[in-house]
């Protein structure tokens, strides 16, 4: 069963949303397991990752940390784990089983994506935040140096731009036309201390990134499956003209279960058993738990 | 005693250059990084000779080390170059994530460091990085003595797998260890032999290790000097043997007393041979303007210093 995932041909939108759902679960039932863990944003990004590893990507079936003549993927924000442990175990980097041992001692799935335990799928460590873009740009042109047509994928919260390491990257992305690269920004408005627009306002991510030399492609609805990956396409046809891509996702924080909704209160935070059971009520096990 | 001529005062930051010169030519997965500083890196030539391997990143250091980590996923070896202080203190949290616990392999290639630089003053001097280097597991750290030394680690550097950090500096000093060396990562030099004392010492205070031995000789005492270009991983076996001789040890280096190699050499003796010992380091401080000369004779890390420590530490024995 979850094999078919892990090499989905063309998958169809029930096929992304059943893994979506599935990742969802997979997500509350690691964080509720060792009482840790960051579910608000991993639950509002399921369906970035799911369309990302399932269908945008062009990526080979074993893991190689070179990743020549294949997409790459970086997380920035590495608090999201589990989202990204779900999506590559359910890709079929490492075993669906291995999810059991989010954040436990001896275990590969670290509190924040490493290489140091050597998960296959992870390509360098997050966690503390601001380091991603550079990192991707790293990679990008390496890529090019090689000759390799390939493109770099990254992913970064929006409350972690206000570290500035991001726009030194950002400014040299755009000066030197690292055109290979595409970096997603989940627009979920919310950071620890709450709202970003209270925590540290940031204006507006669209003219910043313009100024900066970005084309920039938003995603509206970045809870709709269907509506990232249009969204996804239309950002790798901007590739290679020069310029670097921004999309800027609109996620809402804990989506899928409702009371962990719009809310800055479950971006690290586990669910009792009583919310586990409602979380899970509210997305049906549609692959089989591991 | 064996004694060393000085082939004529070089930098060791040229070192550095000629030696990435060298690797353009022969390691096509070199490439470098540079934070607006490529004259005092001595990297024009490299930048010259393949344009398409030279990273100008502007001054921004954090995402320098963060796009060296990026590049070697693909199969590149970055040497990124800036000062000392901008390597280590003001990126290392990067270093910290990005390089070293994620395994990457980063040349950081340090200029400027210690009081040498010289007029500047104390922002632009540090005397805390090799502490700071060294603790980051898997970070191997080296500190070359002279052109022909930081040349050659330059070249070695580029065949070892790992983070590393390479320091050297800016002003021109007595160049006299063999043009054709080949570097070994964590093999210390003897480089007299003595029965008295050993003196360890690192960068620039090898030379002053060399006059100091001289002197003692004239005075009667015997030093063994011995070259600790790698401050990490360190050759612990050359150390005890040494002292195991001589009885006691002194510690040269231009870095504070804590956290340098003084503090390094002291742990494998508590450990394997408890041995009296004297550190000539700053002593807790920051720098100041001043010509190196006088930094190094007001902070007492010269030849002075290292004759007046072995003296002190031979009568503790």
């Amino acid at each position: 069963m979850l094999k078919i995932f892990t090499h989905i041909y063309m998958p169809n939108t029930q096929q992304l949303q059943d893994l979506t759902t599935q990742v969802r679960r997979d997500i509350l039932r690691m964080v509720h397991k060792v009482n840790s863990g960051h579910p608000g944003g991993s639950l509002g990004c399921a369906d970035f990752f799911v369309a990302l590893y399932q269908d945008i990507m062009d990526r080979k079936d074993t893991f190689n940390m070179d990743g020549k003549d294949e997409d790459l993927f970086f997380l920035s924000n590495g608090h999201i784990s589990p989202v990204f442990y779900s999506v590559l175990a359910r890709s079929g980097y490492f075993p669906v089983e291995e999810l059991n041992t989010f954040r436990l001692i001896n275990s590969r799935l670290q509190g924040h994506p490493t290489t140091h335990e050597g998960l296959p799928g992870v390509r360098v460590a997050s966690g503390s935040l601001g380091q991603g873009f550079s990192v991707a740009l790293g990679a990008a042109q390496t890529k090019k140096l090689n000759g390799d047509k390939h493109l770099v994928y990254s992913l970064h919260g929006d409350g972690e731009l206000q570290e500035g390491q991001n726009w030194e990257g950002i400014m040299y992305a755009a000066g030197n036309n690292v055109d290979n690269i595409i970096s997603t920004i989940d627009l979920n408005g919310q950071q620890i201390d709450g709202a970003t627009d209270v925590v540290l306002p940031m204006g507006s991510l669209r003219a910043k990134f313009e100024a900066f030399g970005w084309t920039v492609v938003d995603i509206e609805q970045g809870n709709d499956i269907d509506a990232v990956l249009e969204g996804m396409a239309k950002a790798k046809s901007l590739t290679g003209q020069g310029k670097p891509v921004c999309v800027l996702l609109q996620t809402i924080m804990g989506n899928g279960v409702d009371f962990m909704m719009h809310t800055h209160a479950w971006h690290g935070k586990a669910p009792n058993d009583e919310q586990l059971a409602e979380g899970l009520s509210q997305n049906a096990e549609t692959l089989g738990d591991y | 005693m064996k004694t060393y001529t000085n082939t004529g005062n070089k930098d060791t930051r040229s070192g550095f250059g000629a030696g990435l010169t060298e690797l353009g030519k022969t390691n096509e997965n070199v490439v470098a990084l540079c934070a607006d500083l490529i004259g005092s890196l001595k990297m024009d030539d490299f930048k010259k000779n393949h344009p398409e391997r030279f990273f100008q990143v502007g001054i921004a250091e954090a995402n320098m080390i963060g796009m060296a980590a990026g590049m070697t996923i693909g199969g590149k070896i970055p040497f990124t170059g800036t000062f000392a202080n901008f390597s280590t203190g003001r990126v290392y949290d990067q270093i910290r994530q990005s390089v070293a616990y994620s395994d990457k392999n980063v040349k950081i290639c340090a200029s400027h460091a210690g009081l040498t630089l010289g007029e500047d003053g104390a922002t632009h001097q540090i005397l805390e990085d090799i502490g700071l280097m060294k603790m980051l597991p898997g970070m191997t750290v080296i500190n070359t003595c002279d052109y022909n030394q930081t040349k050659a680690a330059t070249i070695a550097i580029a065949e070892h797998h790992g983070p590393v950090y390479l320091r050297f500096g800016r002003p021109k000093v007595a160049n006299f260890t063999p043009e054709d060396q080949t570097f070994k990562i964590g093999k210390a030099i003897q480089l007299t032999e003595g029965s008295d004392v050993t003196i360890v010492a690192t960068g620039h205070l090898v030379w002053e290790a060399l006059e100091a031995a001289k002197t003692l000789n004239e005075k009667g005492i015997s030093a063994e000097v011995i070259n600790i270009h790698t401050i990490k991983p360190l050759d612990d076996q050359a150390i005890i043997d040494s002292v195991s001789k001589t009885g006691c040890v002194v510690t040269a280096e231009e870095h504070n007393i804590l956290g340098g190699l003084g503090e390094s050499v002291a742990r494998v003796l508590a450990l394997h041979k408890p041995t009296p010992q004297e550190f000539v380091a700053t002593q807790d401080t920051f720098g100041e303007s001043g010509t190196p000369e006088q930094l190094m004779e007001k902070y007492g890390l010269n030849a002075n210093a290292i004759i007046n420590a072995s003296e002190k530490v031979i009568k503790r024995k």
